[in-house]
């Protein structure tokens, strides 16, 4: 995407939000295949989690697992307060295209109270204040407006997502402050630096799937999909039906 | 003689305080069951030498007959099996309760070896407290994080209030597990899910 200086960002945009349109109407007509209705990709699907596992296992996780043993705990902490605080500038966002308004202004005041004394994110001092995080993102401001999830997809390098949430989070990358760093490098320390915190976040819980999975893929597919739809329902979702 | 009538008189009495405390353990409300609970394992994870060493014998202990004791496995295993659940011989049930309790053990051994210390915040409960079906639900709070809310659901039965199910930040156990179990049974029928449970929790897998 960096890659196309003949496209000003305004217009890099535009064809952006067109392909999100596509993707979401696509997300509504593409329910219909075979097997399971939430995951008509099952087959390419598992391809994706067999060549995700071992590149994880022995690459990416080992990666995570030494930044958290060698790099200072006040360090790592500060990288998470920035990414953060750019989740908690979407929230604003998502708050209001939701009509959360006590949720926006709590994450309002966030963004402002860390992006200022906390220095551009890097000390969460709102959290300090009591200021609870919202949590919003665009995946569940479109399950909100009543888009539905789409297929289940799982991307090699990325983990379980769907159509509707995957498409939110290009949002979210493509407007996010960090693509205004103008020199290249520096923002790719950023974005390396962003999948390494989540990998790292991640690890108490991949290892507890691994321990309690019979079958890891059926089992992080269930537990994403449940968890995506709470956050839409906002803690409280529809109680589920007891049976397939 | 005397003796004798006192020695009796005593038993009587423990008797009587033997049968009562299950009585008195039947009657505690639910919430106030799972705060108790929860509080005694986290003084036990805080102060014993050996939980903190990561001596897996004793955190499994602990989870035995802390954790345990607390829970209706046997409805957990049948709502985790769903319509499966009456295709199962009761042999087959009885090996499905203990692998899939076997499992969850395995499971908690692994989370608690992880646990760091938090704070949980209990709220109000959902459900009628008089009925027999309530979930519990409470918070651990991190700062700067989003809370994590767990919820229990929970039965009240003979032994008073046991949980059948556990939803973390909104995952729950029994509907995770339902996939699994499906999945296993499509493939290998309900033996096949056992051997694979089995295996799951002799390390094999």
């Amino acid at each position: 995407m960096t890659a196309q200086p003949s496209f000003t960002p305004a217009i890099r945009r535009l064809l952006m939000l067109g392909s999100v349109v596509a993707a979401l109407a696509l997300s509504g007509c593409a329910t219909t295949g075979g097997g399971r209705t939430d995951d008509p990709f099952e087959p390419v699907n598992r391809a994706m989690y067999a060549i995700n596992d071992p590149i994880d296992k022995y690459v990416f996780k080992p990666i995570a697992q030494a930044y958290v043993d060698y790099v200072p705990s006040i360090i790592r902490t500060g990288i998470n307060n920035y990414f953060n605080n750019i989740d908690d500038l979407f929230s604003v966002v998502n708050g209001l295209l939701q009509g959360k308004l006590d949720k926006a202004g709590n994450d309002m005041a966030r963004v402002m109270i860390n992006s200022v004394p906390g220095i551009l994110g890097l000390i969460d001092v709102a959290s300090d204040l009591g200021i609870p995080r919202g949590n919003e993102d665009f995946g569940q401001s479109f399950g909100y407006w009543g888009i539905p999830q789409g297929p289940y997809l799982f991307v090699p390098l990325f983990g379980p997502t769907t159509v509707r949430d995957g498409t939110g989070f290009v949002l979210r990358v493509l407007w996010s402050p960090t693509t205004e760093i103008p020199d290249v490098a520096v923002r790719n320390v950023i974005y390396g630096l962003g999948g390494l915190d989540i990998r790292a976040q991640a690890l108490g819980t991949t290892s507890l799937i691994s321990e309690a999975s019979l079958d890891p893929y059926t089992f992080v597919r269930r537990a994403y999909l449940q968890r995506r739809q709470y956050l839409v329902y906002d803690g409280n979702p529809p109680p589920p039906k007891d049976d397939e | 003689m005397r003796v004798l009538l006192n020695a009796w008189r005593g038993l009587a009495a423990l008797t009587i305080v033997m049968l009562a405390i299950p009585a008195a353990l039947a009657q505690e409300a639910p919430d106030a069951m799972v705060k108790r609970v929860a509080n005694e394992v986290q003084q036990i994870i805080k102060t014993d030498p050996k939980v903190q060493a990561g001596d897996q014998q004793r955190i499994r202990d602990v989870i035995e007959t802390k954790l345990l004791p607390n829970f209706d496995f046997d409805r957990m295993t049948a709502l985790a099996m769903g319509r499966n659940w009456r295709q199962a011989t009761p042999d087959q049930q009885k090996q499905l309760i203990d692998q899939f309790r076997a499992l969850l053990v395995r499971t908690y051994s692994g989370a608690l070896s992880q646990y760091r210390d938090q704070v949980m915040d209990f709220k109000p409960l959902r459900g009628d407290p008089a009925s027999s079906d309530v979930t519990v639900r409470s918070e651990i709070v991190r700062s700067g994080q989003v809370p994590v809310q767990i919820d229990y659901s929970m039965t009240k039965t003979a032994g008073g209030w046991k949980a059948y199910d556990v939803i973390i930040g909104g995952i729950s156990l029994v509907t995770n597990y339902r996939d699994e179990f499906n999945e296993q049974i499509k493939n290998g029928g309900i033996d096949g899910l056992i051997k694979t449970l089995a295996a799951k929790n002799k390390g094999l897998k």
